[in-house]
């Protein structure tokens, strides 16, 4: 516990330049990471998870203008210049993107893809890395490898473009790996094998993780410390299992009662939180799921209310905990 | 979902897409046709090179406007030399005045066109504007001021043909260039930390290369049109250098007299210029990724 921690983010705030005007995509973002931990962020689209991640990987647009601290081992990231960061970038922190179809470049062969971040940051040569290249293929369980490593991204399925991606991001060995929806656009029955492999590479490799889902069971079973995002800020964040037996935050509540479970009662229609996400462009004063709650009143729509603590390490952002905590938690 | 049955046929199935390019491309009309016209005036360049019938050079003033025969295929023109010879060395310098103007507007076009789709910002707003600017003057018209300036000659047209080439060039690629910078995949590749010198070498010029081909193949038949613009004018390549569009200024006079002689050099800049054009539509679908990624 007395290390240091690996990435620090305090009081990020990303304010985009829409055709609406200045949007605030990301407002108060804090957390700390040490190595080999694991964080999740889940909220539905448009809630800021992945401007966050984009920040954190200094691949925002030009005009984003970036707020607050990102701390990578005690070095401040915000405003570095993007040579300096296309140092860290594959290196130290890597990422893998939603879409495994478009995120390979078609005119590539894959094997030449995946030796790219070596040569580039590490000084092997051209064999050592095609080596690497295929042992790294293999190793998230492309089948035939070594036959494999020349053909092209269309050669290949979802499922295993996906685990080409994940080879690209762990080339370098980096501390931590952000994954940004990696199971979203694919199959049910591979989503499961690729969040395992990824959980499996992470421990192997003692990578800290952060894992990007707007799926309550995927951030359940994957990571330890998880934050439920709404409208750029963080409502509720704290250990997985603390977030989970207690979610203080009404919209937390409201995603779990929204999730679609297996032996329901025949009938059952599925809880929805009424209303829409709030348009980041014009976002309201007070408490950005104040529209939504069913338990708001005139003070969460004054001002953005503070982080309450309401366990070890367990935060919301909520001034009526009483209520939502008192109703039982977890509704329903 | 075509991706699992590509799979599943197999390790033995990875082919590279070009033996099925061919395959497509012996079947494509134009294409064939396109580049049939094309070898032929490159065929009759080079062979000028080694062979001509006649002298292009020599003149004979007392064999002057035969009609064709047996030692003169196509007859003699006013000044009695061989037509053969002079369209054979003729498309020499057509070809030339075509290769070295595009291959002008391909370099500065292109290079600006990834710059400004690379930088974005005040960078691409400038090069933009620069090049709205030159598409402004009609090439043809600002080639004769140029000429006015620099005096008529081959090194003038091809210089003002190569620089209208340009703008065309830079359009071309920074709209194909800006799609491409759009794609996740350059996201994912500056996630692995690459530069934007590196992405465009890398990852955006491969992507619009079709396009850029398909795009010089059709300005070669421009520069060929506007270099027989300019050398009609007088403007172009010089006498005695002999070229096609000087052949139908020397045939303008002796229209009444002896029209084949403006046919002959109108015929070849047509079946260059036709030749040209069907192999850049024959190359645009034969290139077009979404039926090249069909097997």
């Amino acid at each position: 516990m007395s290390e240091a921690p690996l990435i620090e983010v305090k009081d990020l705030g990303v304010t985009l330049n829409t055709s609406r005007g200045p949007a605030q995509a990301v407002r108060g973002v804090s957390f700390a990471l040490r190595r080999g931990e694991t964080l999740g962020l889940v909220g539905e689209s448009g809630c800021g998870k992945s401007v966050t991640a984009l920040a954190l990987m200094g691949l925002l647009h030009e005009s984003a203008v970036i707020s607050g601290s990102i701390r990578l081992d005690g070095a401040e990231l915000v405003g570095l210049p993007d040579a300096a960061y296309c140092k860290l970038r594959g290196n130290r922190i890597s990422m893998i993107f939603q879409e495994p179809m478009t995120a390979l470049n078609p005119m590539h062969t894959i094997g030449h893809q995946v030796a790219e971040p070596l040569l580039r940051h590490t000084g092997v040569s051209a064999t050592q890395a095609r080596q690497e290249a295929i042992a790294l293929l293999d190793r998230v369980g492309l089948p035939d490898a070594a036959k494999r490593v020349d053909a092209y991204p269309h050669q290949f399925s979802g499922g295993q473009r996906q685990r080409i991606t994940i080879a690209m991001a762990l080339a370098c060995q980096p501390d931590v790996l952000i994954a940004d929806e990696p199971t979203t656009a694919l199959d049910v029955t591979i989503q499961g094998q690729i969040l395992d492999l990824i959980a499996g590479l992470v421990a192997e490799r003692g990578m800290s993780m952060i894992l990007i889902s707007h799926d309550l069971g995927v951030i359940a079973e994957n990571v330890e410390r998880m934050m439920v995002m709404y409208g750029g800020t963080v409502v509720e964040s704290g250990e997985t299992d603390a977030v989970f037996t207690r979610m203080g935050h009404p919209y937390t509540q409201g995603l779990f009662r929204a999730r679609p479970r297996l032996g329901a009662r025949k009938g059952t229609r599925l809880k929805t939180i009424a209303g829409t996400v709030p348009e980041l462009a014009d976002l309201p004063a007070g408490c950005t799921f104040a529209d939504r709650c069913t338990i708001a009143e005139a003070r969460c729509r004054a001002a953005l209310p503070a982080v309450v603590d309401v366990g070890a390490a367990h935060g919301v952002r909520c001034i009526r905990t009483d209520v939502s905590m008192a109703a039982g938690g977890v509704g329903a | 979902m075509s991706a699992p049955l590509t799979a599943s046929a197999g390790t033995a199935a990875i082919a590279r897409p070009v033996t099925g390019f061919w395959r497509r491309a012996l079947r494509h009309r134009s294409f064939v046709l396109g580049s049939v016209l094309s070898l032929f005036v490159l065929g009759a360049a080079l062979l000028s090179l080694v062979w001509t019938p006649w002298s292009a050079y020599d003149i004979d003033v007392a064999s002057k406007l035969h009609p064709p025969s047996a030692s003169h295929w196509l007859g003699t023109d006013v000044l009695g030399r061989d037509i053969v010879s002079l369209l054979l060395v003729g498309a020499r310098s057509t070809i030339m005045v075509g290769v070295i103007a595009v291959g002008i507007g391909l370099s500065f076009g292109v290079g600006l066109g990834l710059v400004a789709a690379a930088r974005k910002g005040w960078t691409e707003e400038l090069i933009m504007r620069m090049s709205d600017f030159t598409f402004a003057f009609p090439a043809v018209l600002s080639a004769i001021m140029l000429a006015a300036v620099a005096g008529p000659g081959m090194v003038t047209s091809i210089t003002a043909i190569g620089i209208f080439q340009i703008p065309t060039f830079v359009r071309v690629t920074r709209g194909s260039a800006n799609a491409i910078w759009a794609r996740e995949f350059v996201l994912a590749a500056r996630a692995a930390g690459k530069g934007s010198f590196r992405i465009t070498i890398e990852h955006v010029l491969p992507n619009i290369l079709s396009i850029l081909i398909v795009q010089a193949t059709i300005q070669f038949a421009l520069a060929i049109l506007a270099e027989a613009a300019l050398s009609y004018l007088g403007l172009g390549t010089q006498p005695p250098q002999p070229s096609w569009g000087r052949m139908l200024n020397d045939a303008q006079t002796l229209l009444f007299q002896s029209p084949m002689l403006a046919v002959y050099p109108g015929a070849a800049i047509a079946i260059a210029v036709l030749g040209l054009n069907l192999l850049g539509d024959g190359l645009r679908d034969l290139l077009d990724p979404r039926l090249a990624r069909e097997r």
